[in-house]
Protein backbone atom coordinates (compact mmCIF):
# COMPACT_ATOMS: atom_id res chain seq x y z
CA UNK A 1 0.00 0.00 0.00
CA UNK A 2 1.07 3.22 -1.02
CA UNK A 3 -0.97 5.85 1.09
CA UNK A 4 -0.44 9.95 0.86
CA UNK A 5 -1.81 12.27 3.77
CA UNK A 6 -2.04 16.02 3.46
CA UNK A 7 -2.04 18.11 5.73
CA UNK A 8 -2.33 21.48 7.47
CA UNK A 9 -0.44 23.59 9.80
CA UNK A 10 -2.88 25.20 11.64
CA UNK A 11 -2.62 27.43 15.14
CA UNK A 12 -3.45 26.32 18.33
CA UNK A 13 -5.69 29.37 20.16
CA UNK A 14 -6.46 28.81 23.22
CA UNK A 15 -9.84 31.15 24.70
CA UNK A 16 -9.90 33.55 21.69
CA UNK A 17 -8.64 33.77 18.34
CA UNK A 18 -7.33 37.64 17.89
CA UNK A 19 -6.52 38.62 14.53
CA UNK A 20 -3.49 41.08 13.24
CA UNK A 21 -4.64 44.44 12.78
CA UNK A 22 -4.42 44.18 9.34
CA UNK A 23 -7.37 41.80 9.33
CA UNK A 24 -5.38 39.12 6.89
CA UNK A 25 -4.77 36.79 9.11
CA UNK A 26 -4.74 35.30 12.80
CA UNK A 27 -2.42 36.97 15.56
CA UNK A 28 0.31 34.16 16.41
CA UNK A 29 2.40 35.84 18.25
CA UNK A 30 1.97 34.01 21.29
CA UNK A 31 0.29 30.38 19.98
CA UNK A 32 1.49 26.84 19.30
CA UNK A 33 1.06 25.42 16.04
CA UNK A 34 -0.70 22.05 15.37
CA UNK A 35 -2.00 19.72 12.77
CA UNK A 36 -5.69 20.10 12.19
CA UNK A 37 -7.30 17.67 14.03
CA UNK A 38 -8.99 15.79 10.94
CA UNK A 39 -5.57 15.11 9.47
CA UNK A 40 -3.84 14.17 12.27
CA UNK A 41 -6.44 11.45 12.73
CA UNK A 42 -5.82 10.79 8.80
CA UNK A 43 -2.33 10.47 9.50
CA UNK A 44 -2.92 7.96 12.41
CA UNK A 45 -5.80 5.87 9.89
CA UNK A 46 -2.70 5.80 7.00
CA UNK A 47 0.11 4.31 9.61
CA UNK A 48 -2.17 1.66 11.06
CA UNK A 49 -3.28 0.49 7.32
CA UNK A 50 0.47 0.18 6.45
CA UNK A 51 1.29 -1.63 10.11
CA UNK A 52 -1.40 -3.87 8.77
CA UNK A 53 -0.61 -4.30 5.31
CA UNK A 54 2.56 -3.14 4.69
CA UNK A 55 3.57 -0.29 2.57
CA UNK A 56 5.01 3.58 3.05
CA UNK A 57 2.80 6.74 3.81
CA UNK A 58 3.82 9.60 2.50
CA UNK A 59 2.91 13.09 4.51
CA UNK A 60 2.12 16.09 2.20
CA UNK A 61 2.16 19.88 3.21
CA UNK A 62 1.66 22.99 1.49
CA UNK A 63 2.21 26.06 3.74
CA UNK A 64 5.53 27.93 5.46
CA UNK A 65 9.16 26.14 5.98
CA UNK A 66 7.99 26.27 9.90
CA UNK A 67 5.52 23.53 8.31
CA UNK A 68 8.06 21.31 8.68
CA UNK A 69 7.32 20.81 12.10
CA UNK A 70 4.17 19.19 11.46
CA UNK A 71 5.55 16.71 8.92
CA UNK A 72 8.31 15.68 11.65
CA UNK A 73 5.32 14.79 13.92
CA UNK A 74 3.87 12.54 11.44
CA UNK A 75 7.44 10.98 10.96
CA UNK A 76 7.60 10.29 14.69
CA UNK A 77 4.77 8.87 14.55
CA UNK A 78 5.10 6.44 11.98
CA UNK A 79 5.10 8.15 8.39
CA UNK A 80 7.78 7.08 5.85
CA UNK A 81 7.98 10.06 3.53
CA UNK A 82 8.00 14.23 3.83
CA UNK A 83 6.83 16.48 1.64
CA UNK A 84 6.78 20.15 2.06
CA UNK A 85 5.95 22.94 -1.11
CA UNK A 86 6.79 26.00 0.68
CA UNK A 87 4.37 29.12 0.03
CA UNK A 88 6.37 31.71 1.57
CA UNK A 89 3.21 32.44 3.84
CA UNK A 90 0.83 33.07 1.80
CA UNK A 91 -3.00 32.48 2.64
CA UNK A 92 -3.63 30.54 -0.34
CA UNK A 93 -7.96 30.12 -1.79
CA UNK A 94 -9.03 26.88 -1.99
CA UNK A 95 -8.12 26.52 -5.93
CA UNK A 96 -5.04 27.35 -6.00
CA UNK A 97 -3.99 24.82 -2.86
CA UNK A 98 -5.90 22.24 -4.75
CA UNK A 99 -3.81 23.12 -8.10
CA UNK A 100 -0.66 22.77 -6.16
CA UNK A 101 -1.59 19.50 -4.56
CA UNK A 102 -2.66 17.81 -7.72
CA UNK A 103 0.35 19.04 -9.32
CA UNK A 104 2.92 17.82 -6.90
CA UNK A 105 0.55 14.45 -6.54
CA UNK A 106 1.31 14.35 -10.10
CA UNK A 107 5.34 14.16 -9.89
CA UNK A 108 5.46 12.00 -6.28
CA UNK A 109 3.36 9.33 -8.88
CA UNK A 110 5.81 9.84 -11.64
CA UNK A 111 8.89 8.64 -9.71
CA UNK A 112 7.60 6.76 -6.99
CA UNK A 113 4.52 5.08 -8.53
CA UNK A 114 1.05 5.34 -7.92
CA UNK A 115 -1.06 5.97 -4.18
CA UNK A 116 -3.67 3.42 -3.18
CA UNK A 117 -5.08 5.87 -1.18
CA UNK A 118 -4.96 9.38 -0.46
CA UNK A 119 -6.40 11.24 2.53
CA UNK A 120 -7.44 14.33 3.27
CA UNK A 121 -9.22 16.01 6.55
CA UNK A 122 -12.60 16.91 5.78
CA UNK A 123 -12.33 20.52 6.18
CA UNK A 124 -9.34 22.22 7.19
CA UNK A 125 -9.32 23.81 11.34
CA UNK A 126 -9.22 27.41 10.27
CA UNK A 127 -10.18 28.47 6.68
CA UNK A 128 -12.66 25.67 6.54
CA UNK A 129 -13.10 25.58 2.84
CA UNK A 130 -14.48 22.02 2.91
CA UNK A 131 -13.36 21.69 -1.27
CA UNK A 132 -9.57 21.17 -1.53
CA UNK A 133 -9.64 17.42 -0.94
CA UNK A 134 -12.82 16.78 -3.34
CA UNK A 135 -11.21 18.95 -6.30
CA UNK A 136 -7.56 17.45 -6.16
CA UNK A 137 -9.69 13.99 -6.53
CA UNK A 138 -11.27 15.18 -9.34
CA UNK A 139 -7.83 16.63 -11.12
CA UNK A 140 -6.89 13.09 -10.40
CA UNK A 141 -10.08 11.16 -11.92
CA UNK A 142 -10.43 9.25 -8.35
CA UNK A 143 -13.67 8.79 -6.42
CA UNK A 144 -14.08 10.39 -3.07
CA UNK A 145 -16.52 10.71 -0.07
CA UNK A 146 -15.79 12.94 2.78
CA UNK A 147 -16.79 12.63 6.28
CA UNK A 148 -15.31 9.32 7.08
CA UNK A 149 -15.04 7.54 10.18
CA UNK A 150 -14.15 4.08 9.38
CA UNK A 151 -12.25 2.45 6.49
CA UNK A 152 -11.16 -1.10 5.28
CA UNK A 153 -9.00 -1.71 2.40
CA UNK A 154 -9.81 -4.67 0.54
CA UNK A 155 -7.88 -5.96 -2.35
CA UNK A 156 -9.58 -4.49 -5.24
CA UNK A 157 -11.67 -1.27 -3.44
CA UNK A 158 -12.69 0.21 0.15
CA UNK A 159 -15.04 0.41 1.97
CA UNK A 160 -15.47 3.57 3.88
CA UNK A 161 -18.16 4.43 6.35
CA UNK A 162 -19.72 8.15 7.19
CA UNK A 163 -21.00 8.75 10.11
CA UNK A 164 -24.45 10.35 10.29
CA UNK A 165 -26.62 11.43 13.18
CA UNK A 166 -27.90 8.13 14.33
CA UNK A 167 -25.20 5.68 12.43
CA UNK A 168 -22.96 5.10 9.10
CA UNK A 169 -23.43 5.40 5.48
CA UNK A 170 -21.14 2.86 3.54
CA UNK A 171 -19.52 3.55 0.37
CA UNK A 172 -17.57 1.10 -1.29
CA UNK A 173 -14.81 2.37 -3.57
CA UNK A 174 -12.80 1.18 -6.59
CA UNK A 175 -9.04 1.95 -5.75
CA UNK A 176 -6.99 4.35 -6.20
CA UNK A 177 -9.31 6.25 -4.35
CA UNK A 178 -9.27 9.63 -2.08
CA UNK A 179 -11.14 9.78 1.28
CA UNK A 180 -11.62 12.81 3.54
CA UNK A 181 -11.25 12.03 6.95
CA UNK A 182 -13.18 13.09 10.22
CA UNK A 183 -11.80 13.09 13.84
CA UNK A 184 -13.21 10.39 15.97
CA UNK A 185 -12.00 7.47 13.04
CA UNK A 186 -8.96 6.18 15.74
CA UNK A 187 -7.54 7.89 18.79
CA UNK A 188 -3.73 8.91 17.27
CA UNK A 189 -1.01 7.93 19.36
CA UNK A 190 1.81 9.75 21.29
CA UNK A 191 5.26 9.71 20.10
CA UNK A 192 7.43 7.27 21.42
CA UNK A 193 11.09 8.52 22.51
CA UNK A 194 12.61 6.59 19.29
CA UNK A 195 10.01 7.72 17.16
CA UNK A 196 11.05 11.07 17.88
CA UNK A 197 14.54 10.41 17.69
CA UNK A 198 14.13 8.57 13.83
CA UNK A 199 12.08 11.60 12.69
CA UNK A 200 14.81 14.03 13.40
CA UNK A 201 16.32 11.81 10.42
CA UNK A 202 13.96 11.25 8.51
CA UNK A 203 14.35 13.12 4.83
CA UNK A 204 12.07 15.81 3.96
CA UNK A 205 11.49 16.90 0.77
CA UNK A 206 10.87 20.84 -0.37
CA UNK A 207 9.46 21.10 -3.61
CA UNK A 208 8.48 24.34 -4.64
CA UNK A 209 5.19 24.52 -7.03
CA UNK A 210 2.73 27.33 -7.53
CA UNK A 211 -0.52 27.86 -9.59
CA UNK A 212 -2.71 30.53 -10.25
CA UNK A 213 -5.02 32.03 -8.11
CA UNK A 214 -8.61 30.96 -7.64
CA UNK A 215 -11.96 33.18 -7.99
CA UNK A 216 -12.37 33.78 -4.49
CA UNK A 217 -10.90 36.77 -2.70
CA UNK A 218 -10.20 36.97 1.17
CA UNK A 219 -11.03 40.38 2.30
CA UNK A 220 -10.26 40.69 6.12
CA UNK A 221 -11.07 38.04 8.97
CA UNK A 222 -12.65 39.88 12.00
CA UNK A 223 -14.37 38.27 15.69
CA UNK A 224 -17.91 37.64 15.94
CA UNK A 225 -19.56 40.65 17.86
CA UNK A 226 -19.77 38.82 21.49
CA UNK A 227 -22.72 39.39 24.00
CA UNK A 228 -20.93 40.35 27.14
CA UNK A 229 -23.83 38.52 30.07
CA UNK A 230 -23.24 38.75 33.59
CA UNK A 231 -22.57 34.62 35.07
CA UNK A 232 -25.11 34.14 38.10
CA UNK A 233 -22.82 32.81 40.55
CA UNK A 234 -24.56 29.73 42.76
CA UNK A 235 -22.12 29.01 45.35
CA UNK A 236 -18.38 27.77 46.05
CA UNK A 237 -19.12 24.48 47.12
CA UNK A 238 -21.23 21.25 47.39
CA UNK A 239 -23.52 23.69 49.74
CA UNK A 240 -25.03 24.76 45.92
CA UNK A 241 -26.42 22.27 44.92
CA UNK A 242 -29.92 23.12 46.62
CA UNK A 243 -29.73 26.15 44.21
CA UNK A 244 -28.32 23.83 41.31
CA UNK A 245 -31.43 21.36 41.71
CA UNK A 246 -33.70 24.47 42.11
CA UNK A 247 -32.49 25.81 38.51
CA UNK A 248 -33.26 22.69 37.11
CA UNK A 249 -36.63 22.12 38.23
CA UNK A 250 -37.55 26.10 37.18
CA UNK A 251 -36.14 25.16 33.18
CA UNK A 252 -38.34 22.32 33.42
CA UNK A 253 -35.97 19.55 33.04
CA UNK A 254 -36.26 17.33 36.40
CA UNK A 255 -39.56 15.34 36.19
CA UNK B 1 -31.57 34.35 -14.79
CA UNK B 2 -31.81 31.70 -11.90
CA UNK B 3 -30.93 30.89 -8.91
CA UNK B 4 -31.04 27.28 -7.93
CA UNK B 5 -31.23 25.77 -4.11
CA UNK B 6 -30.37 22.51 -3.66
CA UNK B 7 -32.90 20.37 -1.48
CA UNK B 8 -31.42 17.56 0.51
CA UNK B 9 -33.95 14.45 1.44
CA UNK B 10 -33.11 11.36 2.17
CA UNK B 11 -35.93 9.16 0.34
CA UNK B 12 -38.68 11.35 0.42
CA UNK B 13 -37.91 12.36 3.76
CA UNK B 14 -37.03 16.34 3.84
CA UNK B 15 -33.72 17.58 5.68
CA UNK B 16 -34.75 20.59 7.83
CA UNK B 17 -31.55 21.87 6.36
CA UNK B 18 -33.25 22.56 3.25
CA UNK B 19 -36.05 24.75 4.74
CA UNK B 20 -33.01 26.49 5.88
CA UNK B 21 -31.63 26.25 2.14
CA UNK B 22 -35.47 27.68 0.48
CA UNK B 23 -35.20 31.00 3.60
CA UNK B 24 -31.58 32.34 2.40
CA UNK B 25 -32.06 31.54 -1.52
CA UNK B 26 -35.80 33.53 -1.09
CA UNK B 27 -33.89 36.97 -0.43
CA UNK B 28 -30.90 35.76 -2.06
CA UNK B 29 -33.23 35.18 -5.13
CA UNK B 30 -34.53 38.83 -4.73
CA UNK B 31 -31.22 40.59 -4.16
CA UNK B 32 -30.84 39.63 -7.39
CA UNK B 33 -33.99 39.94 -9.03
CA UNK B 34 -33.67 36.84 -10.72
CA UNK B 35 -36.51 33.84 -10.13
CA UNK B 36 -36.33 31.36 -7.08
CA UNK B 37 -35.24 27.54 -8.08
CA UNK B 38 -35.69 24.15 -6.53
CA UNK B 39 -34.37 20.93 -7.23
CA UNK B 40 -34.89 17.36 -5.68
CA UNK B 41 -32.72 14.59 -6.72
CA UNK B 42 -33.43 11.14 -6.23
CA UNK B 43 -36.18 8.62 -5.82
CA UNK B 44 -39.34 9.64 -3.23
CA UNK B 45 -38.61 13.17 -3.70
CA UNK B 46 -42.18 13.86 -5.80
CA UNK B 47 -44.22 14.64 -2.90
CA UNK B 48 -42.27 17.07 -2.17
CA UNK B 49 -42.75 19.32 -4.42
CA UNK B 50 -45.84 20.80 -2.71
CA UNK B 51 -43.48 21.67 0.16
CA UNK B 52 -40.72 23.66 -2.24
CA UNK B 53 -43.92 25.70 -3.61
CA UNK B 54 -44.78 26.76 -0.19
CA UNK B 55 -41.27 27.44 0.68
CA UNK B 56 -41.18 29.98 -2.39
CA UNK B 57 -39.85 28.06 -5.36
CA UNK B 58 -41.13 29.11 -8.43
CA UNK B 59 -39.91 26.16 -10.31
CA UNK B 60 -39.44 22.58 -8.98
CA UNK B 61 -37.20 20.54 -10.87
CA UNK B 62 -37.02 16.90 -10.33
CA UNK B 63 -34.57 14.78 -11.53
CA UNK B 64 -34.68 11.05 -12.11
CA UNK B 65 -32.53 8.47 -13.31
CA UNK B 66 -31.82 4.80 -12.61
CA UNK B 67 -28.69 5.09 -10.57
CA UNK B 68 -30.48 8.23 -8.13
CA UNK B 69 -32.06 6.25 -5.56
CA UNK B 70 -29.69 7.12 -2.85
CA UNK B 71 -27.46 10.06 -2.03
CA UNK B 72 -23.61 9.96 -4.07
CA UNK B 73 -22.26 12.88 -3.82
CA UNK B 74 -20.72 12.63 -7.74
CA UNK B 75 -24.55 11.45 -8.80
CA UNK B 76 -25.84 14.55 -7.39
CA UNK B 77 -23.08 17.14 -8.70
CA UNK B 78 -23.02 15.95 -11.79
CA UNK B 79 -27.09 16.43 -12.28
CA UNK B 80 -26.50 19.32 -10.11
CA UNK B 81 -23.95 20.77 -12.72
CA UNK B 82 -26.44 19.70 -16.25
CA UNK B 83 -29.15 21.32 -14.64
CA UNK B 84 -27.56 24.73 -13.83
CA UNK B 85 -26.37 24.24 -17.65
CA UNK B 86 -29.83 23.99 -18.83
CA UNK B 87 -31.23 26.09 -17.16
CA UNK B 88 -28.57 28.79 -17.20
CA UNK B 89 -28.93 29.64 -13.22
CA UNK B 90 -26.69 32.28 -12.36
CA UNK B 91 -26.09 30.53 -9.13
CA UNK B 92 -26.38 27.40 -7.17
CA UNK B 93 -27.16 27.39 -3.42
CA UNK B 94 -27.35 24.80 -0.45
CA UNK B 95 -27.19 24.71 2.92
CA UNK B 96 -23.96 23.72 4.14
CA UNK B 97 -23.96 20.22 5.77
CA UNK B 98 -22.16 17.40 5.22
CA UNK B 99 -23.78 16.50 2.34
CA UNK B 100 -24.46 20.05 0.88
CA UNK B 101 -20.90 21.37 1.47
CA UNK B 102 -19.67 17.42 -0.24
CA UNK B 103 -21.89 18.67 -3.44
CA UNK B 104 -21.03 21.75 -4.08
CA UNK B 105 -17.69 20.91 -3.33
CA UNK B 106 -18.11 18.41 -6.02
CA UNK B 107 -19.68 20.98 -8.35
CA UNK B 108 -17.16 23.62 -8.23
CA UNK B 109 -14.63 20.63 -8.90
CA UNK B 110 -16.49 20.01 -11.90
CA UNK B 111 -17.31 23.23 -13.34
CA UNK B 112 -13.59 24.65 -11.65
CA UNK B 113 -15.07 27.58 -10.43
CA UNK B 114 -14.79 29.01 -6.93
CA UNK B 115 -17.27 27.79 -4.10
CA UNK B 116 -17.46 29.85 -1.28
CA UNK B 117 -18.21 27.79 1.86
CA UNK B 118 -20.55 28.52 5.45
CA UNK B 119 -21.45 32.05 4.24
CA UNK B 120 -23.93 34.00 7.21
CA UNK B 121 -24.61 36.69 4.95
CA UNK B 122 -24.57 37.40 1.04
CA UNK B 123 -24.48 40.18 -0.93
CA UNK B 124 -25.39 39.92 -4.41
CA UNK B 125 -26.53 43.12 -5.52
CA UNK B 126 -24.01 43.39 -8.01
CA UNK B 127 -24.07 41.25 -10.96
CA UNK B 128 -20.18 40.90 -11.36
CA UNK B 129 -19.06 40.43 -7.65
CA UNK B 130 -20.72 39.19 -4.96
CA UNK B 131 -19.37 40.15 -1.26
CA UNK B 132 -19.62 37.58 1.51
CA UNK B 133 -18.68 37.12 5.17
CA UNK B 134 -17.90 33.59 5.94
CA UNK B 135 -17.59 31.12 9.11
CA UNK B 136 -14.12 29.94 9.76
CA UNK B 137 -12.70 28.12 12.50
CA UNK B 138 -15.78 26.34 13.08
CA UNK B 139 -17.99 29.82 13.77
CA UNK B 140 -15.14 31.15 16.04
CA UNK B 141 -14.48 33.34 13.53
CA UNK B 142 -15.81 35.63 10.27
CA UNK B 143 -13.91 35.74 6.95
CA UNK B 144 -15.32 38.76 4.42
CA UNK B 145 -14.57 37.46 1.01
CA UNK B 146 -15.70 38.73 -2.75
CA UNK B 147 -15.85 36.48 -5.40
CA UNK B 148 -15.94 36.61 -9.48
CA UNK B 149 -17.47 34.23 -11.28
CA UNK B 150 -19.96 33.79 -14.02
CA UNK B 151 -21.94 30.84 -11.78
CA UNK B 152 -21.48 31.57 -8.10
CA UNK B 153 -21.58 28.86 -6.06
CA UNK B 154 -22.05 29.18 -2.42
CA UNK B 155 -23.72 27.29 0.71
CA UNK B 156 -25.17 28.70 3.84
CA UNK B 157 -23.87 27.91 7.50
CA UNK B 158 -25.56 25.15 8.85
CA UNK B 159 -27.51 27.01 11.41
CA UNK B 160 -26.74 30.43 9.95
CA UNK B 161 -30.39 31.42 9.46
CA UNK B 162 -33.50 30.79 11.19
CA UNK B 163 -35.74 28.84 8.75
CA UNK B 164 -38.94 30.54 8.11
CA UNK B 165 -42.17 30.31 5.78
CA UNK B 166 -42.82 31.89 2.57
CA UNK B 167 -44.57 35.43 2.61
CA UNK B 168 -46.38 34.17 -0.54
CA UNK B 169 -45.44 29.97 -2.11
CA UNK B 170 -44.02 30.35 -4.99
CA UNK B 171 -45.72 28.72 -8.55
CA UNK B 172 -44.13 25.72 -7.92
CA UNK B 173 -44.33 24.79 -11.67
CA UNK B 174 -42.75 21.24 -11.53
CA UNK B 175 -39.93 20.43 -14.63
CA UNK B 176 -38.74 16.52 -14.51
CA UNK B 177 -35.19 16.48 -15.74
CA UNK B 178 -33.62 13.08 -16.42
CA UNK B 179 -29.38 14.20 -16.63
CA UNK B 180 -26.95 11.95 -18.40
CA UNK B 181 -25.66 9.28 -15.94
CA UNK B 182 -23.07 7.01 -16.44
CA UNK B 183 -21.60 3.90 -14.08
CA UNK B 184 -18.56 6.59 -13.16
CA UNK B 185 -21.10 9.03 -11.41
CA UNK B 186 -22.25 5.31 -9.62
CA UNK B 187 -19.20 4.02 -7.61
CA UNK B 188 -19.58 6.31 -4.46
CA UNK B 189 -23.16 5.98 -4.45
CA UNK B 190 -24.60 4.48 -0.82
CA UNK B 191 -23.72 0.93 -0.65
CA UNK B 192 -25.24 0.12 3.08
CA UNK B 193 -26.51 1.87 5.89
CA UNK B 194 -25.75 0.96 9.66
CA UNK B 195 -27.84 2.46 12.49
CA UNK B 196 -26.06 2.49 16.05
CA UNK B 197 -28.13 4.30 18.34
CA UNK B 198 -31.91 5.31 18.35
CA UNK B 199 -33.55 7.96 20.49
CA UNK B 200 -32.10 11.18 22.12
CA UNK B 201 -28.04 11.62 20.41
CA UNK B 202 -25.90 14.35 22.09
CA UNK B 203 -26.94 16.84 19.85
CA UNK B 204 -30.92 16.48 20.17
CA UNK B 205 -30.48 16.08 24.02
CA UNK B 206 -32.23 18.44 26.16
CA UNK B 207 -29.91 17.77 29.02
CA UNK B 208 -25.96 17.11 28.55
CA UNK B 209 -24.05 16.95 31.21
CA UNK B 210 -20.35 17.22 30.19
CA UNK B 211 -16.92 16.32 31.69
CA UNK B 212 -13.39 17.89 30.86
CA UNK B 213 -9.46 17.38 31.95
CA UNK B 214 -10.81 18.41 35.42
CA UNK B 215 -12.36 14.91 35.82
CA UNK B 216 -9.34 12.97 36.05
CA UNK B 217 -10.12 9.55 34.72
CA UNK B 218 -12.22 7.62 32.34
CA UNK B 219 -13.82 6.08 35.96
CA UNK B 220 -14.52 9.69 36.87
CA UNK B 221 -17.30 9.98 34.77
CA UNK B 222 -18.89 7.54 36.28
CA UNK B 223 -20.31 10.87 38.58
CA UNK B 224 -21.49 12.74 35.66
CA UNK B 225 -23.39 9.75 34.35
CA UNK B 226 -24.95 9.01 36.82
CA UNK B 227 -26.37 12.63 37.00
CA UNK B 228 -27.13 12.80 32.99
CA UNK B 229 -29.64 9.65 33.85
CA UNK B 230 -31.27 11.05 36.37
CA UNK B 231 -32.15 14.01 34.19
CA UNK B 232 -32.84 11.98 30.96
CA UNK B 233 -29.64 13.40 29.36
CA UNK B 234 -26.39 12.47 27.34
CA UNK B 235 -22.63 12.88 28.45
CA UNK B 236 -20.66 15.33 26.66
CA UNK B 237 -17.09 15.76 26.94
CA UNK B 238 -13.12 18.08 26.03
CA UNK B 239 -11.02 16.97 23.14
CA UNK B 240 -8.22 16.76 26.27
CA UNK B 241 -10.60 13.82 27.23
CA UNK B 242 -11.24 11.74 24.39
CA UNK B 243 -7.41 12.38 23.52
CA UNK B 244 -7.00 10.68 26.81
CA UNK B 245 -8.86 7.99 25.59
CA UNK B 246 -11.38 8.34 28.54
CA UNK B 247 -14.62 8.67 26.53
CA UNK B 248 -15.33 7.66 23.41
CA UNK B 249 -14.68 10.85 19.76
CA UNK B 250 -18.53 10.27 19.72
CA UNK B 251 -19.21 12.06 23.23
CA UNK B 252 -16.86 15.31 22.21
CA UNK B 253 -18.47 18.69 22.48
CA UNK B 254 -16.68 21.41 19.95
CA UNK B 255 -15.32 22.13 16.54
CA UNK B 256 -14.07 18.73 15.47
CA UNK B 257 -16.86 16.68 17.71
CA UNK B 258 -20.87 17.68 17.90
CA UNK B 259 -23.03 20.78 18.15
CA UNK B 260 -25.55 20.85 20.87
CA UNK B 261 -28.09 22.48 21.63
CA UNK B 262 -29.74 21.94 24.91
CA UNK B 263 -31.90 23.33 27.43
CA UNK B 264 -28.88 23.45 29.84
CA UNK B 265 -25.22 22.59 29.21
CA UNK B 266 -23.78 21.57 32.71
CA UNK B 267 -19.93 21.85 31.70
CA UNK B 268 -17.72 20.68 34.21
CA UNK B 269 -14.15 20.70 34.84
CA UNK B 270 -13.83 22.13 31.06
CA UNK B 271 -11.73 25.41 30.39
CA UNK B 272 -13.91 26.70 27.28
CA UNK B 273 -11.31 26.82 25.03
CA UNK B 274 -12.79 28.61 22.12
CA UNK B 275 -12.75 25.01 19.71
CA UNK B 276 -14.83 23.93 23.09
CA UNK B 277 -17.28 27.35 22.99
CA UNK B 278 -18.61 26.83 19.29
CA UNK B 279 -19.99 23.61 20.32
CA UNK B 280 -22.05 24.66 23.20
CA UNK B 281 -22.74 28.24 21.96
CA UNK B 282 -26.14 27.33 21.00
CA UNK B 283 -26.74 25.75 24.22
CA UNK B 284 -30.17 27.82 25.81
CA UNK B 285 -28.16 28.00 29.39
CA UNK B 286 -24.96 26.61 30.72
CA UNK B 287 -23.70 26.02 33.88
CA UNK B 288 -19.80 26.36 34.49
CA UNK B 289 -18.49 24.07 37.45
CA UNK B 290 -15.15 24.85 37.87
CA UNK B 291 -12.46 25.40 40.53
CA UNK B 292 -11.14 27.93 38.63
CA UNK B 293 -12.97 31.54 38.90
CA UNK B 294 -11.16 32.92 35.48
CA UNK B 295 -11.03 29.76 33.48
CA UNK B 296 -13.36 31.38 29.92
CA UNK B 297 -16.33 28.77 30.49
CA UNK B 298 -17.27 30.37 33.71
CA UNK B 299 -16.88 33.86 32.29
CA UNK B 300 -19.34 32.86 29.48
CA UNK B 301 -21.49 30.71 31.39
CA UNK B 302 -24.97 31.75 32.89
CA UNK B 303 -24.56 30.16 35.91
CA UNK B 304 -21.62 28.95 37.69
CA UNK B 305 -20.14 27.27 40.73
CA UNK B 306 -16.42 27.51 42.02
CA UNK B 307 -15.42 24.48 43.14
CA UNK B 308 -14.33 20.62 42.88
CA UNK B 309 -16.36 18.59 40.47
CA UNK B 310 -16.20 15.52 42.20
CA UNK B 311 -17.64 16.99 45.36
CA UNK B 312 -20.14 19.39 43.86
CA UNK B 313 -22.00 16.40 41.17
CA UNK B 314 -22.75 14.15 43.61
CA UNK B 315 -24.33 16.68 45.55
CA UNK B 316 -26.63 17.66 42.84
CA UNK B 317 -27.30 14.10 41.98
CA UNK B 318 -27.89 13.78 46.25
CA UNK B 319 -30.37 16.37 46.40
CA UNK B 320 -32.43 14.93 43.35
CA UNK B 321 -32.86 11.74 44.66
CA UNK B 322 -33.90 13.59 47.78
CA UNK B 323 -36.57 15.53 46.84
CA UNK B 324 -37.34 12.88 44.31
CA UNK B 325 -37.91 10.52 47.57
CA UNK B 326 -39.67 12.75 49.68
CA UNK B 327 -42.27 13.86 46.59
C1 LIG C 1 -8.23 22.88 15.60
C2 LIG C 1 -8.65 22.48 16.97
C3 LIG C 1 -9.90 21.89 17.14
C4 LIG C 1 -10.32 21.53 18.42
N1 LIG C 1 -11.57 20.98 18.57
C5 LIG C 1 -12.03 20.75 19.83
C6 LIG C 1 -13.34 20.23 20.06
O1 LIG C 1 -14.09 19.89 19.14
N2 LIG C 1 -13.77 20.09 21.33
C7 LIG C 1 -12.97 20.40 22.41
O2 LIG C 1 -13.43 20.23 23.56
N3 LIG C 1 -11.72 20.85 22.22
C8 LIG C 1 -11.23 21.03 20.96
N4 LIG C 1 -9.94 21.45 20.80
C9 LIG C 1 -9.05 21.51 21.98
C10 LIG C 1 -9.20 22.76 22.81
O3 LIG C 1 -8.36 23.76 22.28
C11 LIG C 1 -8.78 22.50 24.27
O4 LIG C 1 -7.48 21.98 24.31
C12 LIG C 1 -9.71 21.53 25.01
O5 LIG C 1 -11.05 21.87 24.82
C13 LIG C 1 -9.38 21.58 26.49
O6 LIG C 1 -10.15 20.63 27.19
P1 LIG C 1 -10.50 20.85 28.73
O7 LIG C 1 -11.24 22.11 28.90
O8 LIG C 1 -11.11 19.60 29.21
O9 LIG C 1 -9.05 20.89 29.40
P2 LIG C 1 -8.25 22.14 30.11
O10 LIG C 1 -8.19 23.25 29.17
O11 LIG C 1 -7.05 21.52 30.62
O12 LIG C 1 -9.24 22.54 31.26
C14 LIG C 1 -9.48 21.79 32.41
C15 LIG C 1 -10.37 22.62 33.33
O13 LIG C 1 -10.76 21.84 34.42
C16 LIG C 1 -10.75 22.63 35.61
N5 LIG C 1 -10.62 21.70 36.74
C17 LIG C 1 -9.55 20.95 37.06
N6 LIG C 1 -9.83 20.17 38.13
C18 LIG C 1 -11.11 20.43 38.48
C19 LIG C 1 -11.98 19.95 39.50
N7 LIG C 1 -11.58 19.01 40.36
N8 LIG C 1 -13.23 20.44 39.55
C20 LIG C 1 -13.65 21.39 38.67
N9 LIG C 1 -12.86 21.89 37.71
C21 LIG C 1 -11.61 21.41 37.60
C22 LIG C 1 -9.58 23.56 35.40
O14 LIG C 1 -9.72 24.73 36.19
C23 LIG C 1 -9.70 23.86 33.90
O15 LIG C 1 -10.53 24.99 33.66
C24 LIG C 1 -9.49 21.77 19.52
C25 LIG C 1 -8.23 22.34 19.32
C26 LIG C 1 -7.80 22.68 18.06
C27 LIG C 1 -6.45 23.29 17.87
Amino acid sequence: MRILVCVKRVPAPGAKINVTTDGQAVETAHLGFTTSPHEECAVEEAVQITERMGGEVTVLTVGPAEAEEQLRYAASVGCHNLVLVPTDGLALDPQRTAAIITETVGGLEADGGGFDLILFGNESADSGGFQVGVRVAHALGRPIVNGIKGIDVEDDHIVARRAVDAGFEVYELPRPAVLGVKEGINLPRYPTMKGRLASKKAEMVSQPIDAENGGQVMVRLHRPAETVKETVMLGDSEEAAPAIVDLLEEIGVLQ
Amino acid sequence: MTLLVILEHDRGDLAEASREAMTAGRSLAEQMGDDLHAVLIGEGADHLTDEAAELGAQTVHVVTHDILTDYGPDAWAESVRQLADEIDAAAVLAVGTDRGNEVMAQLAARTDLPFVANCVSVDASDDEGWSMTRLQWGGSLLEDSTIEAERKLVSIGHHAVVASDALAPGAGTVEEFEPELDGSHAVTIIKDRAVLSQGVTLSTAPVVVSGGRGVGSADGFGILEELADLLSGRVGCSRAVTNNGWRPHADQVGQTGTRIAPEIYIATGISGAIQHWVGAMASKRILAINTDPEANMVAKADYAVIGDLHKIVPAVTAEIKRRKGST
